[in-house]
């Protein structure tokens, strides 16, 4: 169960119970990553940030989780800026930047990069996205805030909603709920229904998603509707992208046909799939759902990066060296 | 003969293939019979990706000396690449390609990297 020293690079990676410990440890770090509390749990360790694909999101909260906890950031934000752009392999580029930081956090453009990455460091790799493939941590804050808005994962009806091929979110987030029993509709046109060997896994783990088209005919069972930008950086053909664009928008009028407490998430940057009048209703819950970011990832980073913990919950009488998403959960006796 | 590696440039021995040929144990069978060349390890392996069903004889003096079939188990290392074009393996790091076998029959191998089946194993060997 220990994440200690260990490299996120799936979300297949995890079990369920690791994933529920990284999120209680992350109810646990909201008021930190508010600024309400102060944690040096981290003091003295350096994050390496490798972003060689643009992020705003998921960087930024790499970023702020590090400085909520004590730890200092180096960071790379442009592939034109490194020696890869000199034709060095990202196996080089890694094994020098592992000798300067504690952790590697690498979002790529290239499927397996976290993986490549992972085999090359002495150090963990955090997966931050590898082109259409996994995005672990932002799976983890998307459970979170289910878990956060709806009391429990169990048996959610989970509508995925967009470009559920090429859109790694998804891929990750259908992998995880399967762990939870979700029953989980595909909501996207053909050409971007997800793929058939993902599907195929996720039958395998015995979940039987319901595809179709037909946002109308689902949205009034969904407890969480969860929408996805068509990407069209994505897209090797424009052509095909133009033919898709635009194919589902969430607005009010369609709400109207939705359960009170019925969520919308969306992992951002949203274009027109969701109309701004949204934002003010109940169901928005986007920009929680970024905010979401910064706590989960101060709890993997401190399971994953342990050390001298300077932040000690009440009822821990030692530093802890090794931490562990589970140990690291408070005890109700022991919640401030 | 692409997996095997010879051509008329490489070999100076006989190359027969055999199309439905009576078999007392599969009713019907293909076979290649190369003289004066036994198979290695890798040569074997590369044909049970595409044959997992095949059974290699060595004669030696007119004897049939070894008779095994060729299995496909485990990881399969450096045999053939990633048919995802945007795999890390297809972008020339120094990485054997590398894949989970989760199926023989018929063949399935999931990148280790990228996670994605190899389609068309045929035509991504190496």
């Amino acid at each position: 169960m220990d994440l200690y020293d260990k490299d996120v690079v799936s979300i297949r990676d995890f079990t369920k119970d690791q994933i529920e410990g990284v999120l209680d440890l992350a109810e646990e770090m909201v008021p930190y990553a508010l600024g309400e509390k102060r944690s040096r749990a981290l003091d003295g360790r350096i994050l390496g940030n490798l972003f060689f694909e643009p992020s705003t999101r998921t960087k930024l909260s790499f970023e702020s989780a590090a400085y909520r906890l004590g730890c200092q950031v180096i960071d790379v934000s442009e592939m034109s800026m490194t020696s890869i752009s000199k034709g060095e392999t990202l196996a080089d580029t890694i094994k020098m930047v592992d000798t300067y930081c504690d952790t590697i956090v690498l979002r790529h453009p290239y499927e397996g990069a976290a993986r490549l990455a992972a085999k090359f460091s002495e150090n963990p790799v955090i997966n931050a996205g590898d082109g259409a493939g996994s995005h672990p941590t932002q799976t983890l804050l998307d459970l979170f805030t289910m878990r956060e808005a709806k009391g429990t994962l169990e048996g959610l009806n989970i509508a995925l909603v967009g470009d559920l091929k090429y859109g790694r979110t998804v891929h990750s987030l259908a992998d995880a709920l399967t762990m939870f029993g979700a029953k989980l509709t595909l909501v996207a046109p053909e050409s971007l229904q997800m793929p058939d060997d993902i599907v195929k896994h996720l039958e395998e783990k015995g979940c039987h998603p319901v595809k179709t088209a037909e946002l109308d005919d689902v949205i009034g069972q969904a407890d969480v509707l969860y929408v996805t930008r068509i990407q069209r950086e994505r897209f090797p053909d424009h052509a095909e992208y133009t033919k898709v664009a635009g194919t589902y928008r969430i607005d009010n009028a369609i709400l109207r046909e939705a359960k009170s407490d019925m969520i919308v998430m969306h992992p951002l940057p949203r274009v027109d799939e969701i109309a701004p009048e949204v934002d003010s209703t109940p169901h928005a819950r986007y920009f929680k759902q970024a905010f979401n970011g910064v706590p989960v990832r101060m709890a993997l980073l401190c399971s994953i990066m342990g050390g001298e913990l300077r932040w000690r919950p009440p009822w821990s009488s030692s530093c802890r060296r090794s931490g562990t998403a589970r140990s690291s959960t408070i005890s109700p006796a022991g919640r401030p | 003969m692409k997996i095997i590696g010879f051509n008329e440039n490489n070999i100076d021995s006989s190359i027969s293939i055999g199309i439905h040929v009576q078999s007392e144990v599969m009713g019907w069978k293909d076979l290649v019979k190369i003289e004066d060349r036994e198979l290695d390890a890798e040569t074997v392996d590369k044909i049970a990706l595409i044959a997992p069903d095949a059974t290699i004889s060595i004669i030696r003096d007119y004897y049939v000396a070894e008779k095994y079939k060729v299995s496909l188990e485990g990881h399969v290392v450096g045999l053939a690449r990633c048919s995802n074009p945007n795999c890390i393996t297809n972008r020339g790091e120094p990485v054997a390609p590398e894949f989970v076998v989760e199926g023989t029959h018929p063949p399935k191998l999931r990148c280790c990297y990228c996670d994605r089946i190899l389609i068309n194993i045929t035509d991504n060997l190496l």
